[in-house]
């Protein structure tokens, strides 16, 4: 949000009350209920027993929650390091206009449209020696290559996966930024003798930041989340190799059938991405500042 | 500084059938080393489409553009040495105003002393050099205006600076400021300045010459007291002056004249073309006179407005209405009586086919 | 030099649709293959050719139900999101007030949080209200990460806009509905197909609430595809061919708005 030259103006209240109902409708309520459950021991709809923080700590406690917290982690990185550059060569490769442009369009988004399942049912298959085109292909080329045995080569799916699922995303955001740049720019550009890679540093991309900085949230916040693509191509495994927080969560949740504990956990998760996110914000919101002065008149 | 010679034209299609297809019919015109121009006109005129070929940001579909003899044609706007202020400013968000202005010359390779020095001359010719080490992104638009502006002249051999509608965006308490501006460094860089705009105030306040353009013709080159007094066209003379020309229907017949079918008294010594004509004469000049005078006709007064320094009547002459300009201490006629204004002087203007002929 | 430029650029964009395509085309070809082709054999494109899966999908009423189900809570859930969202993404953009930040800020929390934590409650909620299994639950359940969303991008590409744009509005006399409709939404109208897309996509594609908060009335696409993992193992023809159609929507989405985010916008008014 950019704070320069804003008049204060209190009514814009009233412009944001349907945003603020629906969402308290979704949201508030909800979540005031898992706040209830998460502090409660339910041993039956009729026997509930107030036990405080007990099940946050022994939550806290769990290493194996570490792990999942660490490879959760490692998954986030590695998925932004390769798709938000990724994203943004392909923005910049797009046709402009034309029918070209409509077309690139349609075939890049075609891969955000599959329902999360699918996508891993899609490279379940795909990856297979057997009956997968991906798999076949890498053993005909002498790679021994297999997702369900080896954990790096699971790894490497689950991110090549996620990579060709979700690099769209940040490319149309990316994409629409680059659209809205008014043609002036690359036209005094041009008579100030700037080179392409000027255009890029001193143009493209600041124009970008803000579509760069939802791109990178977004990506940020749903990776850290990710449960079902993981879950239906490898199952977490071979053993915990691709067990991500999510899974993890629902596994000792729905394991043990337990509301409190998972009440509990489903708070601290919300807390860790809520605390991520919120360091993240920030940070860019300063890199936006620094370029950005209030001005005084 | 150079001399800007075009001879062209600019179709949209490539095989332009009528003149609907064109956006810049046939035209050749010469601009002065040094002098200031402004192409005047209404949106879509084409005056966008003649300042982007002289910058070489398009080429015209047929013609050429030179600067100085040479032919510049499909030169690009680095080669020409052109510099160009937009509608908003445009400067890169990114860098201080003094990277900003630094920016072409770095481009080129020229030294950092050198630079530093052209960029301190040109901060304080457009007094900013107490701005130059704030980030550009912070300013208001008049002042990234003038850093637009800078970056245009930062080049000790730019041809000319080309101006396209540059004070759009600007304040209207702020645009006299940067006219007054644009006419000191004109001053003093003797600078070639070509200046594109639809306000006819700014066009003929800040050029020496103007050109009037419609629909993709030029109609009109001439200073803004040609462009006043002898209209060349009729577009010219409606567009020109606040409010523009007064235009009736006139027929000439053996010497004597009709005007909106009303006989007219001949001055002595007055001479009319023949033929079907439209009489042009400006408020300022449509004077009210004594009733049957020479060269005048009947008028009903329809309204009566006082702008301040002036007056201004309209006037219902034979059922059409023509504007009169009076000066603020004259005694006006009431609404509804019958007055007679004087139609036929020295600035009065003829036109066949919208083209003054005498 | 633009010319080894373009190549380049070209190259890259063929290899990238590439790398894009070639999943889906090997679920295409696998939706016109037979169960049996599918596990015994590999190749390129089906040895015999059959349409069967898809005849399946469209005379199954649990199938083709899915769909249609899929797409009015979608529907319901775009149009109001993008609708409240656009007031207060203007809000956002042009004034402060009171709790700005901070209300902003919560709002992007409510897409940081996993959907599995707010599913008993909605499932409780969504109970007492009556209105389960019934595509406006739905649709009201999506509106938790999809409003913050539209917000967000909006308000983005609102403070793209000068503000001079609004003032001269004003100063010109339209009165700010006028304003709103004729001037700045088509300012803004990438923003407003980028956002329309990203909350029919998310929307689209949700498993979790969409299954939870249905049974058989509203039951979308997506849960219906859960299914196909029976006693005899994965239907994987049937669900290649279920696949296939769940792209079809979208892409016809994607085509429509394509205007908005490819034609990008002009600064200023002419």
């Amino acid at each position: 949000m950019s704070t320069i030259q804003k008049p204060v103006n209190q009514k814009a209240w009233w412009l944001v009350l349907p945003v603020l109902l629906c969402v308290a409708f979704s949201a508030i309520l909800p979540l005031m209920t898992v706040v209830n459950y998460s502090v409660q021991d339910i041993i039956s709809p009729e026997r509930r027993v107030f036990v405080g923080t007990e099940w946050f700590a022994s939550v806290m406690r769990d290493t194996e929650l570490h792990g999942a917290l660490w490879r959760q982690l490692q998954f986030s990185l590695a998925v932004l390091a390769v798709e938000i550059p990724l994203g943004i060569a392909l923005a910049l490769s797009m046709p402009a206009q034309g029918w070209k442009a409509s077309a690139v369009l349609v075939v890049v988004a075609l891969s955000l449209l599959i329902p999360w399942n699918v996508v891993g049912t899609i490279w379940q298959i795909y990856g297979r020696a057997d009956i997968g085109l991906l798999g076949h292909t890498l053993q005909a080329l002498g790679f021994d290559y297999s997702y369900t045995g080896d954990p790096l080569h699971a790894w490497i799916t689950v991110l090549v996966m996620d990579v060709w699922h979700w690099t769209p995303l940040v490319a149309l955001l990316a994409y629409a930024g680059l659209r809205s740049i008014p043609d002036a720019y690359y036209q005094a550009a041009r008579i100030d003798g700037a080179s392409k890679l000027a255009v890029f540093r001193y143009i493209q991309l600041p124009k970008m930041r803000d579509v760069l900085m939802i791109a990178v949230l977004l990506r940020f916040m749903d990776s850290f989340m990710i449960y079902t693509e993981p879950f239906v191509l490898t199952g977490g495994g071979p053993g915990t190799a691709t067990t991500f927080l999510s899974q993890y969560l629902t596994q000792k949740a729905v394991g043990q059938f337990d509301l409190g504990p998972a009440a509990a956990f489903s708070l601290i998760y919300f807390l860790i991405i809520l605390l991520l996110c919120f360091v993240l914000y920030n940070w860019m919101q300063s890199l936006g500042a620094a370029t950005k002065e209030p001005t005084h008149d | 500084m150079a001399r800007i010679e075009l001879d062209l034209a600019h179709a949209y299609k490539p095989d332009p059938k009528s003149d609907a297809d064109y956006a810049l019919l046939p035209l050749k015109m010469t601009f002065r080393d040094g002098g200031a121009y402004a192409l005047l006109g209404p949106s879509g005129c084409g005056k966008t489409t003649m300042l982007n070929i002289m910058s070489g940001l398009v080429v015209p579909s047929q013609g050429s553009v030179k600067f100085d003899e040479r032919d510049v044609t499909r030169s690009s706007p680095q080669d020409r040495n052109i510099a160009q202020v937009f509608q908003f400013p445009v400067i890169y968000d990114t860098m201080t105003v003094a990277e900003n202005l630094a920016f072409p010359l770095k481009n080129r390779g020229v030294p950092a002393e050198q630079i530093r020095q052209r960029v301190g001359q040109i901060a304080e010719m457009l007094e900013m050099s107490h701005q130059l080490d704030m980030r550009a992104a912070g300013l208001s638009a008049d002042q990234k205006q003038k850093i637009s502006l800078g970056r245009g002249l930062v080049r000790s051999d730019v041809s000319a600076v080309l101006f396209d509608e540059p004070l759009t965006v600007i304040d209207p308490h702020l645009k006299w400021q940067l006219r007054r501006k644009l006419k000191q460094i004109h001053h003093e860089l003797k600078l070639t300045l070509i200046y594109v705009t639809h306000d006819q105030v700014e066009a003929l306040t800040f050029a020496d010459e103007v050109v009037v353009m419609t629909r993709g013709k030029a109609v009109q080159v001439g200073s803004a007291d040609a462009l006043f007094e002898r209209p060349a066209h009729t577009f010219v003379g409606h567009f020109i002056g606040s409010p523009g020309m007064n235009f009736l229907s006139a027929q000439g017949e053996n010497g004597q004249l009709r005007v909106q079918s009303l006989e007219v008294a001949m001055p002595d010594g007055v001479s009319v073309p023949e033929g079907e004509l439209k009489l042009g004469i400006r408020p300022e000049y449509l004077g009210m006179t004594q009733p049957h005078a020479a060269g005048s006709v009947p008028a009903q007064v329809r309204q009566v407005q006082d702008i301040g320094t002036y007056q201004l009547l309209t006037c219902d002459v034979a059922g059409v209405l023509v504007k009169v300009r009076l000066a603020a201490d004259m005694p006006v006629p009431p609404v509804g009586s019958q007055v007679w204004l004087r139609v036929l002087g020295q600035h009065t203007c003829f036109y066949r086919n919208e083209e003054l002929v005498a | 030099m633009t010319e080894q430029r373009f190549h380049k650029r070209s190259i890259f964009l063929a290899a990238y649709i590439l790398f894009a395509l070639l999943p889906i085309y090997w679920m295409v070809n696998m939706s016109f293959k037979t169960n049996e082709e599918i596990l015994s054999s590999f190749s390129l494109w089906p040895q015999h050719f059959t349409w069967a899966n898809y005849v399946t999908i469209f005379t199954d009423p649990s199938w083709y139900s899915g769909y249609i189900n899929s797409l009015i809570y979608v529907g319901i859930n775009t149009v109001i999101s993008v609708s409240v969202a656009l007031p207060a993404a203007y809000a956002f953009s042009r004034y402060r007030f009171l709790g700005d930040k901070h209300i902003f800020f919560w709002l992007l929390t409510n897409r940081m949080t996993p959907p599995a934590v707010f599913l008993l409650p909605f499932f409780q909620l969504y109970t007492t209200l009556g209105l389960m299994d019934t595509h406006i639950a739905v649709a009201m359940a999506h509106l938790l990460f999809n409003v913050p969303l539209a917000v967000w991008i909006l308000e983005g590409f609102m403070s793209g806009i000068p503000r001079e744009i609004d003032e001269t509005a004003y100063i010109d006399g339209y009165s700010f509905p006028r304003f709103f409709v004729q001037i700045f939404l088509p300012l803004i109208k990438a923003g407003v197909g980028v956002a329309a897309f990203f909350c029919f996509m998310f929307s689209w594609v949700e498993l979790l609430l969409a299954r939870t908060l249905t049974s058989v009335n509203a039951k979308p696409i997506v849960a219906t595809m859960t299914r196909t993992v029976s006693a005899s193992g994965m239907d994987w023809a049937t669900l290649a061919a279920a696949g296939v159609l769940t792209i079809v929507p979208g892409a016809i989405v994607i085509w429509f708005v394509r205007n908005y985010i490819a034609k990008g916008f002009a600064m200023g008014r002419v």
